[in-house]
């Protein structure tokens, strides 16, 4: 490993009698610029259903084996978690976080009256409304609008070409950035940069808007280039489109203080037909990634201030279907992951197989009270002004 | 910003249409903004001519539409059915085009400016083609005809039916998708009724079904011809008593007034009495849409300087009126789509029954760069990497992801290839002084005062190798400012 000279002295110069030397070879110490105790949320969306029974798996389930006779994870494959539950074989990376007490799975988690339309599901998860409202903003947009009057857009962060609804409040809007490069390359546009310079901030254009919105993009675009490359993220993370998402949010954790919502997302898990092979494939690349995540997270002493959360906008049928896959059902589990969880390992117990809803499983934790735990325990807000109504917050946290 | 006679009618013209066609300048500079209502009013065709998607693939479709429907693992093999999904969508797709490039050419703006407004007010999210190209149909021939003409209509249509899940509804099992759906978005708007007035409503329109074939079907044996309340109405309601007593509600001229007018005038609403007289104009006419559109269209208020520029435009909006102002062939007609999917307003394909947001909510930090982009991508063959959002909806996850992908090629690597039509542009400004053209240009494009830019930063930006790239260059470069975004 290279190091340069200049980083060495100023680090030897304060290192003390306590100083070792593997350590340093982590460059563990290099990324002090955001102190301890800065409290970042990522949020991992698993677009298309994935398929929670295959996820976390009911090993001593007859009905589970039963209703999915080709595509069912046989015990002897899963990594077993207690008596009862397993993971899927591909997550050996969050096996071991289960094991270290890092990794907090709750079951059953949806909302009444589900929709089983992907679109319309995924609009529920990320406004956190009732399925039968139709919000325009989202719960991390509100969560901007209510924390932080004419902040930085950059508070939220989604790495994605176009910014989800999640992130959509009534004023404020986060910030979606698929690469900090490309993004930079565009916002050196010399003709955005010379009108968005001359325009009068303090004048009552309606064109104001825009423009704030052109000069916070430029502005940040700047910054997260800068900041991405100013502590460089030295872990190895697999070369996968998670992988690198991850590894661009590890070294902005590092580096930038601002940012306090991560949001990234993995399509294609709507596993209708032969869903054995893609399944695994698709959960291997998110559990690679986040192991190599919590690595870097940890060599760098930031895990305890990140949390890791993930959702998908609904489960599969409890049955397979004839063409061994799964079709859309309703109620999942929810992945958090973190060094500085309250309690961890499976937190309440697996889906009920015997009770179900015309082969649905029935939820029992409503996301929205995971939300309220989230905003108010983890980003310190106004969870019940976010969420508009009051919420019981839960303990994992 | 003087509020010129140019301005007004270009005002018009935005809101009324889809902005002006560039070779209509000359008439825009110097006619009096009577001119273009008498106009726009004289144009409206009672039934436009139908938009229909005219493919061979299409033909098999309508032919197989009852599999579609169904379904149904039994009756097909899954590469059966996969290739009728993708001759579907193939399809849904060319329909998009056909009513996008109608609304670019369209001499009878007004009608499609106002189907388009019925298109986001009874949003209709249904993949089956045969269905929306109906429904398409329904809301052109009513656009401007009588509200409670246009609600039985769309209540009766085979997209709505199907969307709002009424063929679910049966007397055994109410479901009040449907119910609910057209008092709350569609008619009052939540706090005029209750959810008693919901299940009442949900078992009189229990038996409205539709065939295969998309007619309407009255199926009187799941029909609950039951004693009903609704509204402080009662008896043995069906469907149509319903819509008739919704109608009867003033809150319903109310509410469609209101959407009326944020959509046509001003997204904050007007004072009280405006809004009264409107609604009581509404109502008392038996819902006559195109007598509201007219007074809307006429009234001082509407010229006033607050309504001028304030809207920011839909995807659609600004697409089209950039073509309309920018004369151009498109090599391939799948950038259209990719972009609208990348702006988030595909046609057709309404986020949910509550329709496009709309306002500020289109508007973020990657759509304002890409709608900035869009006219010079036109031109520069400036890669274009925006991938849109997939869409589990249709096709399933994986594929279409694998079809944005394919988007993105069949646009000719990654640009936006288009002939613009030089002849017009150039003949439209051939009489227009060189020192005035700047100041021509950002006349007929802008609807709001210049802010981030003066004659002489465009000026430095513009081509200067020939008169017509002058234009062009200028065209472009305004077009690529945050005020185009605003009509």
């Amino acid at each position: 490993m290279h190091i340069r000279r200049s980083t060495f002295l100023k680090i030897s110069s304060f290192a003390s009698a306590s100083f070792l030397v593997p350590k340093f070879l982590q460059a563990a110490d290099f990324g002090q610029l955001v102190p301890k105790g800065n409290k970042v949320l990522v949020i991992l969306q698993l677009s298309g259903g994935n398929d929670g029974l295959n996820t976390v798996i009911p090993i001593n389930n007859d009905i589970y084996y039963k209703e999915r006779p080709r595509i069912a994870i046989k015990k002897e494959n899963a990594l077993l978690l207690n008596k009862e539950a397993g993971l899927h074989p591909a997550l050996k990376g969050c096996y071991n976080l289960f094991q270290e007490g890092n990794l907090a799975i709750l079951n059953n988690v949806g909302y009444p009256n589900p929709d089983r339309s992907h679109f319309r599901s995924m609009d529920i998860w990320q406004t956190a409304s009732e399925s039968n409202v139709y919000s325009s903003t989202g719960w991390i947009g509100r969560y901007l609008d209510a924390q932080c009057k004419n902040c930085n857009s950059a508070t939220a962060l989604e790495m994605d070409d176009m910014l989800s609804l999640a992130l959509k409040g009534v004023e404020e809007k986060g910030l979606s950035i698929q690469d900090p490069a490309r993004l930079y390359q565009s916002s050196q546009d010399k003709f955005f940069k010379d009108i968005a310079a001359a325009a009068s901030p303090s004048d009552d254009n309606p064109a104001n808007y825009l423009y704030k919105t052109l000069r916070n993009t430029l502005n940040n675009a700047a910054e997260i280039l800068k900041n991405s490359k100013q502590y460089p993220s030295l872990q190895s993370y697999p070369d996968t489109p998670t992988g690198n998402h991850l590894k661009t949010i590890a070294s902005l954790i590092f580096s930038q203080q601002q940012t306090k919502v991560y949001y990234l997302s993995l399509g294609s898990f709507d596993t209708h037909i032969a869903q054995e092979g893609r399944h695994a494939q698709l959960l291997k690349e998110i559990d690679t990634a986040v192991s190599a995540f919590v690595q870097d997270l940890k060599k760098n002493h930031r895990f305890e201030d990140v949390l890791l959360m993930s959702f998908s906008e609904f489960g599969r049928r409890v049955a397979q279907n004839a063409s061994n896959g799964t079709d859309h059902g309703t109620a999942n589990n929810m992945f958090f992951i973190s060094g500085g969880l309250q309690k961890k390992g499976l937190l309440n117990n697996l889906a009920d197989l015997k009770d179900l809803d015309n082969g649905d499983l029935k939820h029992t934790i409503d996301f929205k009270n995971v939300y309220a735990t989230v905003l108010h325990k983890w980003l310190d807000a106004d969870a019940d002004a976010i969420l508009g109504k009051q919420t019981d917050r839960m303990d994992f946290l | 910003m003087a509020i010129t006679q140019q301005l007004k009618n270009q005002h018009l013209l935005w809101r009324a249409g889809f902005g002006i066609k560039i070779e209509d300048m000359e008439l825009v500079k110097t006619k009096p903004t009577g001119y273009f209502i008498e106009d726009l009013f004289k144009k409206i065709k009672n039934n436009p001519t139908l938009i229909e998607v005219s493919d061979n693939a299409f033909d098999g479709l309508v032919k197989g539409i009852g599999t579609i429907i169904n379904m149904n693992k039994k009756d097909l093999g899954n590469a059966e059915k996969r290739k009728m999904q993708q001759q579907n969508q193939q399809a849904l797709q060319t329909l998009n085009y056909n009513w996008y490039a109608t609304m670019i050419d369209a001499k009878d703006q007004l009608t499609e400016k106002m189907a388009f407004f019925w298109h986001g007010h009874f949003a209709c999210k249904i993949i089956n083609v045969y269905y929306q190209q109906l429904f398409l149909e329904t809301i052109r021939n009513n656009a401007l005809g009588n509200f409670g003409d246009l609600l039985k209509e769309v209540s009766k249509s085979a997209a709505m039916i199907n969307f709002l899940n009424n063929q679910q509804n049966r007397k055994q099992h109410p479901n009040e998708n449907f119910a609910r759906e057209i008092l709350e978005l569609f008619t009052m708007g939540i706090g005029n009724y209750t959810e008693k007035d919901i299940k009442e409503a949900a078992r009189a329109f229990t038996g409205w079904t539709t065939s295969n074939k998309g007619e309407f079907k009255f199926n009187a044996a799941v029909h609950d011809d039951g004693y009903k309340e609704f509204l402080h109405h009662s008896g043995k309601l069906d469907g149509d008593d319903i819509i008739d007593i919704i109608l009867k509600q003033k809150e319903t001229a109310r509410f469609i007034v209101i959407k009326i007018w944020k959509f046509f005038v001003n997204e904050n609403i007007a004072d009280g009495e405006i809004i009264d007289s409107l609604t009581e104009q509404f109502y008392q006419s038996n819902y006559n849409i195109k007598a509201l559109m007219k007074t809307i269209f006429t009234a001082d208020w509407f010229y006033q300087a607050e309504n001028i520029g304030s809207k920011i435009k839909s995807p659609v909006e600004l697409l089209v009126g950039i073509e309309r102002a920018l004369p151009m062939e498109l090599e391939n007609n799948d950038m259209i789509l990719y972009l609208q999917k990348a702006m988030g307003q595909v046609l057709f394909d309404p986020p949910n029954v509550a329709g496009w947001p709309g306002g500020k909510q289109w508007i973020d930090s990657s759509s304002l760069f890409l709608r900035m982009r869009i006219p010079r991508l036109i031109t520069d063959g400036e890669e274009f990497v925006v991938e849109p959002k997939p869409n589990d909806d249709i096709l399933g996850g994986q594929m279409e992801e694998n079809k944005n992908k394919k988007l993105i090629r069949l646009a000719g690597g990654k640009i936006i290839r288009a002939k613009l039509d030089w002849n017009i542009i150039y003949r439209v400004f051939a009489s227009t002084k060189r020192e005035q053209l700047t100041d021509a240009i950002a006349e007929i494009l802008l609807q709001t005062p210049k802010n981030g830019f003066t004659k002489s930063t465009i000026e430095s930006y513009a081509s200067k190798d020939s008169r017509i790239n002058f234009v062009t260059s200028t065209m472009l470069n305004i077009m690529s400012t945050p005020e185009y975004q605003l009509c």
